[in-house]
């Protein structure tokens, strides 16, 4: 092949790359804003199921915060928590721990626990439980999840937040101990977690700044918004 | 070179060549995505508009591209259609996108896509490779979609369950509840039973055409035999 022929075909590939390239960037431009858009009303829908919009009147997204524990809160990386308040008082925070120890690994939670330290409500995020068995823990699969609304440390007593084959107070699935199991001791700890830090979760001002704001469709890209984009 | 008729293409792609039951090509996606309908047909239709993108351009651009640089030439196309096929699935369906997960960007390795490059668009025109694209995708689809109802219904007892993923909110009413109060049969939901499944229906493909074989000959016996011959 002839030095000649080399560049032709160098130039080609060149060519293509660049409009490969070129239509990947054209794409990504016309849906980037979408997509996280998507992302974001997901996580809303979610934290609405625990935190009904009626309750606060400021931007969850914005009026985050991030914590690193990862004792009581499953993870070396560190774990947001949304706050939600009401005329600049606190109302309630969603923690987003996770329970390592699930049956098919790490299980992420939305765990959200009112002011007074009782459960507002607990949902699962991802999880990779068997099928049939594990999975019990969604939503929509069954109304295990449900069962932890308005529970706190106290309801039942600490050392009844086992499953009751631990001899605790919830239930565990047929064929399934090890799941069930990893969630209640991750709900525990965040409880826990959150008795013993709730003035410092609710003290420091969002990291975007204006948590007053009070919609919360407005776009930004402040580390809020990118940590929502994480799903 | 003699081109195919466009009937002998459709047939290729739909059953005698078919990508999911002859030519075994996909397996990993087919596998793994096809517990229910609504998830066999959203990679199905992904991996089909795949294919009609990727052959009709590669149709195109078959008299530019020096065959030492063909390869990277395919692997760059394909590469960037799914990229723009992931985005737009994140920001138009995002559910759908969600459940599928790793599996739409790994359309790419798919082997099918590259095989339909090599041996068929690469050859051929444009509007020959765009058929064939499309035949073979939607071939493999039909496997997807066959397999996704068989282990559906006997996995869950449901059909076409969280059709709204993808026809949007109105479409829920699509879900079919075969069987009430079904327990589930977690073998069909669970990898074993893909390979199950795909097992029964390559036996089925294959006695469908036995039969047909001997249908054809017995018809085309009578004609061979004189007349008058003692049976």
């Amino acid at each position: 092949m002839s030095y000649r022929q080399v560049l032709v075909t160098g130039l080609l590939l060149l060519l293509f790359a660049v409009a490969g390239t070129a239509m990947v960037a054209f794409t990504y431009q016309h849906t980037h804003g979408r997509i996280v858009d998507n992302e974001r009303a997901a996580l809303l829908h979610n934290l609405h199921l625990l935190v009904p919009p009626a309750r606060y009147d400021n931007n969850l997204f914005k009026d985050t915060i991030e914590v690193r524990d990862p004792r009581m809160l499953g993870t070396d990386d560190p774990v947001t928590v949304y706050r939600a308040r009401k005329d600049g008082k606190p109302v309630a925070a969603v923690l987003t721990p996770v329970a390592p120890d699930g049956y098919g690994g790490a299980i992420r939670l939305l765990v959200g626990i009112d002011y007074d330290g009782t459960i507002a409500g607990v949902r699962v995020l991802s999880e990779h439980e068997t099928p049939g068995l594990g999975d019990k823990i969604e939503a929509d699969r069954s109304d295990w999840i449900f069962g932890f609304a308005g529970k706190s440390i106290g309801n039942p007593p600490l050392d009844k937040w086992k499953v009751k084959k631990d001899g605790g107070a919830f239930d565990q699935f047929t064929g399934a101990t090890i799941t069930p199991r990893a969630v209640v001791k991750a709900i525990r700890k965040s409880l826990i977690y959150f008795s013993r830090h709730r003035e410092a979760l609710f003290a420091k001002a969002g990291s975007a700044g204006g948590e007053k704001g009070a919609g919360d469709t407005g776009h930004d890209n402040g580390p809020a918004a990118a940590k929502a984009g994480k799903r | 070179m003699n081109e195919p008729s466009y009937r002998s293409i459709a047939a290729n792609g739909l059953w005698n060549n078919n990508t999911g039951l002859v030519q075994l090509l996909g397996l990993c996606p087919l596998l793994a995505v096809t517990s229910t309908v609504i998830n066999g047909l959203g990679l199905g239709l992904a991996t089909t508009a795949t294919l009609v993108a990727s052959n009709t351009t590669v149709s195109l651009i078959r008299r530019v591209v020096r065959p030492e640089v063909r390869i990277p030439v395919f692997v760059l196309v394909i590469a960037s259609i799914v990229t723009v096929i992931e985005l737009s699935m994140n920001a138009y369906f995002h559910q759908l996108y969600k459940i599928l997960g790793i599996f739409i960007p790994l359309i790419v390795t798919n082997c099918s896509i590259i095989g339909r490059a090599e041996a068929f668009a690469s050859k051929h025109t444009p509007d020959r490779a765009f058929l064939d694209g499309l035949m073979m995708g939607l071939g493999f689809t039909l496997v997807l979609v066959t397999l996704g109802g068989m282990r559906e219904l006997v996995g869950h007892g449901t059909l076409l369950s969280h059709a709204q993923l993808m026809f949007g909110p109105g479409a829920k009413a699509l879900t079919v509840t075969v069987i009430h109060n079904y327990g589930g049969f977690l073998l069909a939901i669970l990898p074993p039973g893909a390979f199950l499944g795909l097992g029964l229906l390559i036996a089925l493909k294959n006695v469908i055409d036995a039969r047909r074989e001997r249908r054809a000959a017995r018809a085309a016996a009578p004609a061979a035999q004189p007349a008058g011959t003692p049976a």
